[in-house]
């Protein structure tokens, strides 16, 4: 019954822990391993004009829908003007204003974008658009091609290329030249493409972008072709009529108004510039928790200050100590003095590192222990003696540290870091086993911990780990869970089947 | 690796952690411990029992009491110290004389001579805790030195045999009998180097015996032959051990005994933790035994029904 319900507290924990690690994983975007940098583009777009007499005001299109990146934060750098944000027919506008302003202008917006996979058809389902109103000739320009096109297609898909392939057409039949009369830019072959669309009931628009790749001075802005075909939006190159999007395409904004107007301004000009950076994947994913408002950012280590992270991250390594300790001692069945002794000693391993650690602590032991021994003498009280051992343990920390440092060596100072009170009793401990049982027991018990105290420095001491924890503490509760169920583990110890090798025997 | 587990497994042998998980937490309620942990309530609650135990000369509860000892001692020729919650034999010292010439010397089982100043430190060791299994204060009991039964003259060193019984719900299910030698200085502990030596439950019968895990047929320091010992009183020592089911409400009990020469068997103490070695001794494990057990199990026997069961089920 008991065991029935161990098993339900254990993976009803394993299942918890687990769930919100694969959330926080999966869907935040927390990263499993360390160091892990994910790419961060900036985007600055720099508006230049001359200023005129009057009241100024600078209306840009800034990015809204970005198809395969998720915005990590914007802002705008333009000294005295007034900034807001708005939602203009094509996406949203950064609008600065001024009262007046003198000579040559330049006004920044910047944004900083990282590609998340997931932020691809977040946009709505459009409505048919109207036929548009067109003037003849063109109106039975329009009318022929379009229906021409109709007829060599299948699907709003095979429609668009098609079309595009009769706009591209190197000797093109006449209607398309008719259309094609005006066009100076590619952003008005596109717009003209998108009338012809329209035209056949498809909503389609222009979309303005650029790949992102590297470090780039001055960015040019690629119109791109987008058509709504019922379920999701589908982009087209304008010039070949393949349906794709550029690797890394970056869309700034859509639609056939201008990038930018300045009212009170002449000389306008937009450059862009984009900037590839690192970033750390946890502020990334911190930030992308904290825009979808999930509270799992609120319990984040993260948030907590520096160096309470520092302090967390050590604390954070002793359930992955004492899951060592229940396997070593119950599982595998190592002698060792103390419950968690050997967790603390590990600790203070990490500070000294591995082969000073060992050295400082048996030097530590041994010279406590033949004092020890000493003071057996005197026959004090236990707790007086208890007291006095500690207090020479300390003074022997100290004669250690003097030591090592007029010996020039600077490792032995971290010897401060041993947990004292824990050496000492360890001391008093294997006195008194080596006084009962001889020395034999006292020195297998007395390595029985270091063994377990390193194997705990070697676990606790893992980067990987150390981060896969700090970074999903619930994870911990799997750990719970491991050490519940090895509470109940009734099977042999490894060392018993050597003890129990002559009941081993046919 | 596996069929090794697998063979021990056939075997019945019982684990440590099987021990510790199905045995002793549920069938030993934490409550009951005291009733073994502190040897001098054990005693008082045998006695009340009807059990024959050592004579208890005198207790010291505090260090303030530690100077009356040797008024405890003035009369008494040999005696025992021990602590009353020690575990293991820990803290145990027997005195067995005293100088020929200095009164206020004590001579030890081993031979050694002890000062009264010694023995007083030892008492206040004891009193403060260092023996004590919670490192809590602890008392000193000064109790009769048992003078051992002549039929392990030849397989002792020094100290005194004891008799461990294994009691499974009431039911004896295997014993052995310990034997000290050199090299657990006099004390009847398997883990300081004492010889266990398994019994055949149903005529008391020694098997052979086992020093730190290995089988033996002699004892180390005496060489005499460790099977084949007749325990006298075979009978009794069930019956006894199977009431200190009673005494103490402990499901999974040793009961150590010992055989004085004049005054026959007596409860030398308790435990609630009774270790694995005794399986080694027998050459057999615990799990088959408590399995028949549980088969047969029956609320309403007596303690000398169930010694008799032990032996009718249990022959080796």
């Amino acid at each position: 019954m008991k065991q029935r319900y161990v098993y339900v507290l254990a993976a009803l924990l394993a299942v918890i822990g687990l769930s919100v690690f694969l959330y926080k994983w999966q869907v935040l975007g927390f990263p499993v391993s360390e160091d892990q940098e994910r790419p961060v583009w900036t985007i600055e777009s720099a508006v230049h004009f001359d200023s005129g007499p009057g009241t100024i005001k600078v209306q840009l299109h800034v990015p809204t829908l970005t198809p395969g990146f998720r915005m990590l934060n914007e802002n705008s750098v333009s000294r005295g003007y007034g900034f807001s944000l708005n939602y203009g027919s094509g996406g949203r506008e950064a609008q600065w204003t001024i009262r007046r302003a003198d000579g040559d202008q330049t006004i920044y917006y910047r944004i900083s974008v990282y590609e998340d996979e997931a932020v691809d058809q977040a946009d709505t389902t459009p409505p048919f658009p109207p036929r548009p109103v067109i003037n003849e000739p063109l109106n039975t320009a329009v009318d022929v091609l379009v229906s021409d096109v109709r007829d060599r297609s299948a699907d709003t898909s095979s429609f668009t290329t098609e079309l595009l392939r009769r706009l591209n057409d190197p000797s093109p039949d006449p209607n398309v030249e008719l259309l094609l009369a005006g066009v100076e830019s590619d952003a008005d072959f596109v717009g003209i493409a998108t009338t012809l669309l329209a035209s056949a009931r498809i909503p389609a628009r222009v979309v303005h972008g650029f790949p992102l790749a590297g470090r780039q001075r001055n960015a040019a802005l690629v119109p791109w072709l987008e058509v709504h075909n019922g379920d999701q939006w589908l982009y087209f190159n304008p010039v070949t009529g393949e349906e794709n999007l550029p690797e890394r395409f970056f869309v700034w904004w859509r639609g056939n108004e201008p990038l930018v107007s300045v009212e009170g301004g002449s000389n306008v000009q937009v450059d862009f510039a984009v900037q590839q950076n690192h970033l750390d994947a946890v502020a990334i994913a911190e930030t992308q928790a904290a825009q979808r408002g999930t509270s799992a950012i609120d319990f984040s280590l993260y948030s907590l200050p520096i160096q309470t992270q520092a302090v967390y991250a050590v604390l954070l390594m002793i359930p992955i100590g004492a899951l060592v300790m229940v396997i070593m001692r119950n599982i595998v069945g190592v002698d060792a003095f103390g419950t968690f002794m050997p967790v603390l000693i590990a600790l203070a391993f990490r500070e000294t590192k591995l082969f000073w650690g060992i050295i400082l602590f048996s030097v530590l032991v041994t010279l406590g222990l033949s004092i020890r021994f000493l003071l057996e003498r005197l026959r004090l009280l236990l707790v007086p003696r208890l007291s006095a051992v500690l207090i020479v343990v300390v003074l022997l920390m100290l004669f250690i540290s003097l030591t090592s440092h007029r010996m020039g060596m600077e490792t032995g100072l971290s010897v401060a870091l041993f947990p004292m009170v824990i050496i000492a009793m360890t001391i008093e401990r294997m006195s008194v086993v080596w006084e009962e049982r001889g020395p034999i027991d006292a020195i297998r018990s007395g390595l029985g911990s270091l063994v377990v105290a390193v194997a705990a420095y070697v676990f606790m001491g893992m980067a990987w780990l150390e981060h896969l924890i700090f970074t999903f503490p619930e994870l911990l509760l799997v750990v719970l869970a491991i050490v519940l169920l090895a509470g109940r583990y009734t099977g042999y110890r490894l060392t018993e089947l050597r003890r129990f090798k002559e009941l081993s025997a046919d | 690796m596996f069929s090794i587990t697998r063979k021990l497994r056939n075997h019945g042998v019982l684990g440590l952690n099987e021990r510790n998980c199905d045995f002793i937490m549920r069938l030993n309620p934490r409550r009951f411990y005291p009733r073994v942990d502190d040897k001098a309530l054990t005693k008082v609650l045998a006695l009340d029992a009807g059990m024959a135990v050592p004579d208890l000369y005198g207790i010291i509860e505090h260090q303030g009491e530690v100077r009356q000892f040797a008024d405890m001692v003035r009369e008494l020729g040999s005696f025992v110290i021990k602590p009353a919650q020690g575990s293991g034999g820990d803290g145990i010292l027997v005195v067995t004389g005293r100088s020929e010439r200095k009164r206020s010397s004590f001579r030890l089982s081993s031979g050694a001579l002890i000062s009264e100043g010694e023995l007083q430190y030892h008492i206040s060791n004891i009193v403060g805790g260092q023996y004590s299994l919670s490192g809590n204060r602890d008392k000193a009991l000064i109790e009769y030195c048992v003078r051992f039964d002549p039929v392990f003259a030849e397989v002792s060193y020094q100290g005194v045999p004891d008799i461990r019984v294994i009691v499974y719900r009431g039911y004896p299910v295997m014993a052995m009998v310990r034997l000290p030698t050199r090299a657990s200085d006099g004390k009847a502990n398997l883990h300081q180097g004492a010889v266990g030596a398994g019994i055949d439950m149903s005529t008391g019968v020694t098997l052979k015996g086992v020093l730190e895990d290995e089988i033996v047929e002699e004892h180390p320091d005496t060489g005499a032959l460790v099977a084949g010992l007749q325990i006298p009183q075979w009978g009794f020592i069930l019956e006894t051990s199977a009431k200190g089911y009673e005494v103490t409400g402990l499901g999974y009990l040793g009961v150590d005994m010992v055989i004085d020469r004049d005054l026959g068997p007596l409860i030398l103490e308790m435990n609630a933790r009774p270790g694995l070695n005794i399986q080694i001794a027998n050459g057999t494990g615990l799990a088959n035994r408590v399995a028949r057990i549980e088969e047969i199990y029956d609320a309403d026997a007596s303690p000398a029904e169930r010694a008799v069961i032990a032996r009718r089920e249990f022959a080796a």
